[in-house]
Parts: C-alpha cells; structure tokens; sequence
C-alpha cells in the first residue's frame, strides 16, 4: 500500500536520525511555547526579551536560518527508472531534501570549475576551439552565466547552494548536541546537590575525569573509532547521507559528553543552594516524597540555569564545528558543512589570482549566525538572570 | 604538607578512571583485530598478517581477563593492566612509523612553548588591560562600542583569524614568513605572527570575561569605602579593585598553565610549527592511536597538575584561604 503511493509520487523517504531528531526538537519547543504562554510567570521574563530591538532583529535572523534548516531536514530518494526485467522499485543512492527542490537552479547548473561571483566566464583558462577553427587558451563562457551569486568552487559547485546546505549541519550540531546532553546534566546535577553524600562524590568523580581529558582529544579519539566501525560495517548504509548522518549524531553525543559538565556543575551547586531554602524544608515537614520535590520545587527554580548555558552554548558549538573539521575530526567529509568548506578553501587564498568567494561565503553565512546567536543569548540572559536583575534595579 | 598530598592521592582515581575511558575507546569499541585490518588494508588481509601486527605490538594479550594463566597473571596479564602500566610510568612505546612516542614529544615541547607562553601572557595581559579601560569608562559611548566590539570578535571563528592574518601580513605585506619554524633566536621571525594572532583571537572572549570579574567586584561593599573616603576613580580600580579580582582571575588561569605544554592544534598545523599540537592532528590524520592516546593521558596529567597548582595558589593571593 505504502510502497504504491511511493511508486506513484516516484520518491520514498528517507528517515535520517537528525531528522527525527530535530523535527522531535522542534515538537518539543513548540510544547514549551504554549506551556508558557498561558502561564504568567514564566511569560514575564521573555516579555523582556521582546521589549529589546537587538533580540528581535537577532531572532529574525536565526528564523530564516531555522526554517533554511528545517527545509533541508526533510530527505527522499528518487526512484530510477524502472527497467522492464524487474518489478521492484529501485530508489537513488542519493538523498535530496526540499531545499534542494527549491535550490535546483543554482544546483544543476554544472560548471567545470572555479568562476568568480556573477562572472560570465569561467576563472581559469582551458584550451578551446575559436569561431575560426583555431585553438587558443581563454576563459570559455559558462553553463549558466551571470547567475551564481557567489561564484563557483574548483569542481563548479554553486557556492551559495553549499553554504545553504551547511545550515542544517551547522543548526544540528548547536542543537542536537544539548539536546542529547541535557537530560544527564539536569538528573545528575540536581541528584549531587540534593543527595548529596557519595551520590556527589560519584558525580563530581565523573565530571572532573571527563574534564580532565582534553576535549578535542577525546573527541578525535571517539570520532576515529567511530570512523573504524563505519568503514568495517560499510554495507549498513544504503546512502552516503545515512553514513555521514551516524557520524554527524556521533560528534553531536561526543560533544555532549564533554560540554554537559559545565552544565552539571551548575546545577549542583544551584540545587545547593536550594535545598536549604525554607519552602524545601516545610516541604519535608509535610512528607512530600523527595522525588515530587525535586520535580516540583527545584527543577523549576534551576530552569533559568538551564535555559541561559544552552542559549550560550549554541554559538560555541557552531563555531567548534570548523575546528573539528579542520582537524579532520568533523562532520563526514562528504557533508556540507563551513568547516569543510573553509577546509577545503584554505589553499586558495595562496592561489595566484586570489580565489576568495568560498571562503567569504562561508565566513559571512558563519559569522552572521553566530553573532545573531552571541546577540541573542546575551538579552536572554539579562533577562533571566535574576542577579543581573538586582544589579539593574538599583 | 597533607592536604598537598591528600591531593596527589586524590588525583590517582581520576587518572584511572581516564585510563579506563581511553583504553574503552581504543581497545574495547574497536578490537585489536579491527585496527589490524585497518592499518594494513581493509581487504585481503590475511590472518596470518594480523596475528604478526597484534605481536609486534604486543596487543596479542586478552582484553581484560587470561583464562589461560595462573594466580595473579590471570589479572597481570592481560592488555587492560600491560597498557595501564605503561602510560602510568610515561612509556608510551612507539608510533606506527617506528619512532619512540616519549622522544618525539620531548624534542616538540620546545616549540609549543615558544607559542603557547607568548600567547598566554601577552593574551592576559592584553585582555585585563582592555577590560579595566572598559570598566573605567563604563556607562560611556567607549564602553558600549567595546562591548559590541568584543561580540563581533567573539563571533568570528579561531580559523578566519589565521586565513586572514597570514593573508595580510604574510602575503600582502610580505614582513614575516607565513609558516615554518628554526630553532634559536632566528625562532622570533617566525613567532611573531602566531603569536599576534592567537592574541587578537583571544580578545573578544577574554575582554567580556574579565570585564565580567570587575564588574562584579565593583558593586561590593569595599569599593564603596575606598569611594567614601574620598580615592580617586582610577585608584580605586587599580588598587583596590583589580588585586580583589586577581583571586578569580588566577583561578582561570593557572589551571590551563600546564596544558600549554600541549600547545595549540589549529595554530601550530596552520603555521607549519613542529610541536605538540601539529603532532596531535598528524597522528589523527595518520590515525596513529598509539600517539592519541599518549596525547589523552598526557594532557589528563597535565590538567590535573593544573588544579592542584590552582589550589596552591589560593593561599598566596588570598590569606584568608587556609588549606585544609
């Protein structure tokens, strides 16, 4: 039944875990908006945030980033023409999302090399045949003239097309990775300071060891082991993407790994703080479980905490992303991503004539993300922050 | 006396517990076997030739446990206590091209240093700098356009500061060699460049951080004294002020004074110097697990020297703090 409507459309989906994920992100913010707004109290501290232009302006920006993301989260495979022998439906190694229905343009039009933005000729020059018949060396005319608004890399790819795609790598590692985090360092953290006793020292035990080890290290250390299981299992992955996905959500949980300890350490010593709070004690005194306390009095009073070291966590990780990738220890090499791109751009820059677009490219698509970002958590933290509040008011 | 070495007692867990991590990741999650095959090609290997790479590098031991010994060596004999005994005495073998690990890493200590102690003080000194010139025209145009200044410098990633320095200097203006390294006082010439760039990379974070710490001080009781009294703005920062702050400031800072022995990864390998750092990405590249995992415990090591020298250091900054 499922597989006629798939032959009919003549494309099948293609559920990759970051999907999944991220679409389960998005259905989980989309629970907490409406949460929110019906309650006041928590309302008020983003009524703030929407007093300040700067916050908005940042958040308009990340928008077109989220929905640029969200489009290409959406993957299918083709399906190949049918060959009369078989019955069965055959679908294209190749994963396409639906930015990449909407990109078709500026993706097929296939040069053969570099060309500078809206230029009409290619950027290196090629023996070709003249009206004349005479051959000579010049710049012959490309594919598509004039319409690659930021020129073309060495093997004739749109380098606008790439910088779009990098989005969604660049959106899942900031995301993805406190996601996966999360969950360990709010349980762990609130369970040290509230037990306390040899549930703390097993905690702090942990944390100071994974602290301890230098992070792009274990990193390097992780991925390349990963990369050894995914080359010995090579016939697990049907497409290129789902293999470049496993690593993507790999390098998401390694980085989550090592960045929940700040997190975790955070949240001990909030909890701390409160269990010693007189509302905690008359909680005690009435013979409320410890569980219904942690939920009820103190998850909610370190939220704050939470929400603020994701909110700055965001643009670290994105920028961590081309470091890893330089070291070679990023995202697959075949995915879209700016570290790659810069990566792959370096040498350009020792070219002569200079080949400069990539590289700007990726740095402007970077740059204005990760200052949005960087702009944004800065008001969110002003906002929720109830020491810098005290320290307005006065 | 004790709680020194309480401390030292106390770090031994810890470098078992990193020792436990890594030998999970390198010998656990991929066996032997598995790394065999891949060092020596995926396809056609014999199991002739897997058996000679376990035995050349001793990894022909069982994991965790020898059923074929007896007493004590049934633990003893095993890769998991080999391994571990060897990084804890610092004899970390050799790498895949033959050359002794431990050697390799004393001859490129030099040349991080040379990049990485620059870095870290003129960073510092820099950062403070510019972060008390903030706080003393606080509530000013100066200030403001320094705090935006500071999230534009933050925004911008660690590789464009490299690509586009060595871009101006190096190539437009052409005053310094973009890479390489000789040992000496010729070293300068090739010092200078990295060195200025890590600073300036540096800056955007470290000018908030800082800022940060004296802002904080500034609303404390003290400051308000030392203005009653009648001190001048500048002397009540610098004076007051700036030696309160030094306590969060040493925190931040003596705990990565051990680690700058590992160098920088991405400054090195772009810069072509031969230290630590260009030799960790040349081993990833290489996929030498033998010098990654050297690397791991090292830097473990190292880091926790860094905590104890942080509590060490309470007590010379502030008198209040009394070990124990």
């Amino acid at each position: 039944m499922v597989d006629s409507i798939y032959a009919l459309i003549g494309a099948k989906p293609l559920f990759l875990w970051t999907d999944i994920l991220i679409w389960f992100l998005v259905a989980v913010i989309f629970f907490g908006v409406s949460y929110t707004r019906r309650r006041p109290h928590l309302l008020q501290p983003w009524r703030r945030v929407s007093k300040s232009r700067l916050a908005m302006w940042s958040l308009a920006v990340l928008m077109v980033y989220v929905v640029i993301g969200l489009l290409d989260s959406i993957h299918f495979r083709y399906s190949l023409e049918e060959s009369s022998v078989q019955k069965e439906v055959h679908y294209s190694v190749e994963a396409h999302t639906l930015l990449d229905l909407l990109l078709s343009d500026i993706r097929d039009s296939g040069e053969k090399s570099y060309s500078s933005p809206m230029a009409k000729n290619l950027f290196v020059q090629e023996s070709i045949e003249r009206e004349d018949g005479s051959v000579g060396r010049d710049y012959p005319l490309l594919q598509s003239a004039e319409s690659h608004l930021l020129g073309t890399d060495k093997v004739g790819q749109d380098v606008l097309y790439q910088s779009l795609k990098s989005v969604r790598t660049g959106l899942v590692i900031g995301t993805l990775t406190t996601l996966i985090m999360l969950p360990f360092a709010v349980l762990l953290g609130i369970m040290a300071g509230y037990y306390r006793g040899w549930i703390d020292d097993m905690v702090q035990y942990t944390y100071t060891t994974l602290n301890s080890i230098p992070g792009v290290l274990l990193i390097a250390a992780a991925i390349l082991m990963i990369q050894v299981y995914i080359d010995n299992n090579a016939s697990l992955f049907e497409t290129t993407e789902e293999r470049a996905d496993l690593r993507l959500l790999f390098l998401c949980i390694i980085l989550g790994v090592t960045s929940w300890t700040g997190l975790c350490r955070l949240l001990r010593g909030e909890t701390l703080k409160l269990r010693e709070m007189d509302y905690i004690s008359a909680a005690h005194a009435f013979g409320v479980s410890n569980l219904r306390i942690i939920t009820r009095h103190i998850l909610p009073n370190v939220m704050h905490v939470v929400l603020i070291s994701v909110v700055l966590d965001f643009s670290g990780l994105v920028l961590a992303e081309a470091v890893l990738s330089y070291v070679g220890v990023g995202v697959d090499p075949t995915m879209y991503s700016w570290g790659n791109m810069i990566n792959g751009a370096r040498l350009e820059m020792a070219r002569e004539p200079v080949v400069w677009w990539t590289l700007l490219a990726s740095f402007l698509f970077m740059f204005t993300m990760v200052l949005a970002a960087n702009l944004f958590s800065d008001v969110v933290r002003e906002a929720f922050d109830p020491r810098l509040q005290s320290r307005g008011d006065k | 006396m004790s709680y020194i070495f309480r401390r030292i007692l106390y770090a031994f867990p810890i470098l078992m517990g990193v020792n436990l991590l890594t030998f999970f990741l390198f010998f656990v999650v991929n066996t032997p076997d598995d790394m065999a095959r891949m060092q020596l090609g995926m396809k056609h290997v014999t199991e002739e030739a897997i058996d000679n790479w376990k035995e050349e590098r001793g990894y022909d031991r069982p994991l965790l446990w020898n059923v074929t010994a007896h007493g004590s060596e049934q633990f003893t004999e095993t890769l998991i206590y080999i391994e571990s005994l060897k990084l804890f005495k610092f004899e970390f073998g050799k790498a895949d091209d033959g050359r002794s690990i431990g050697r390799d890493i004393e001859e490129r200590m030099g040349p991080s240093l040379s990049i990485a102690v620059p870095i870290f003080i003129i960073g510092i000194l820099t950062n403070i700098t510019f972060a008390l010139i903030m706080v003393f025209f606080r509530s000013t145009y100066l200030e403001l356009s320094g705090v935006v200044l500071t999230v534009v410098l933050m925004s911008i990633s660690g590789l464009f500061y490299i690509i586009g320095g060595q871009f101006l200097v190096g190539k437009m203006m052409h005053l310094v060699p973009i890479s390489g390294y000789v040992g000496g006082f010729d070293s300068f010439r090739f010092i200078i460049l990295p060195v200025a760039i890590g600073v300036i990379s540096g800056i955007g974070s470290g000018v908030r951080w800082y800022r940060t710490i004296f802002l904080e001080e500034m609303g404390k009781d003290y400051v308000r004294t030392a203005r009653a009294k009648g001190l001048s703005e500048f002397r009540v920062l610098f004076h007051h002020v700036l030696r309160n702050a030094m306590i969060p400031i040493l925190t931040g800072a003596v705990v990565v004074l051990p680690l700058l022995f590992m160098g920088s990864l991405i400054t090195e390998s772009f810069f072509g110097i031969p230290g630590l750092g260009s030799y960790t990405i040349e081993a990833i590249n290489a996929q030498d697990f033998a010098i990654v995992r050297a690397m791991v415990f090292l830097g473990a090591v190292l880091y926790i020297i860094g905590l104890l020298l942080t509590d060490l250091s309470y007590t010379l900054v502030d008198p209040r703090v009394k070990l124990s």
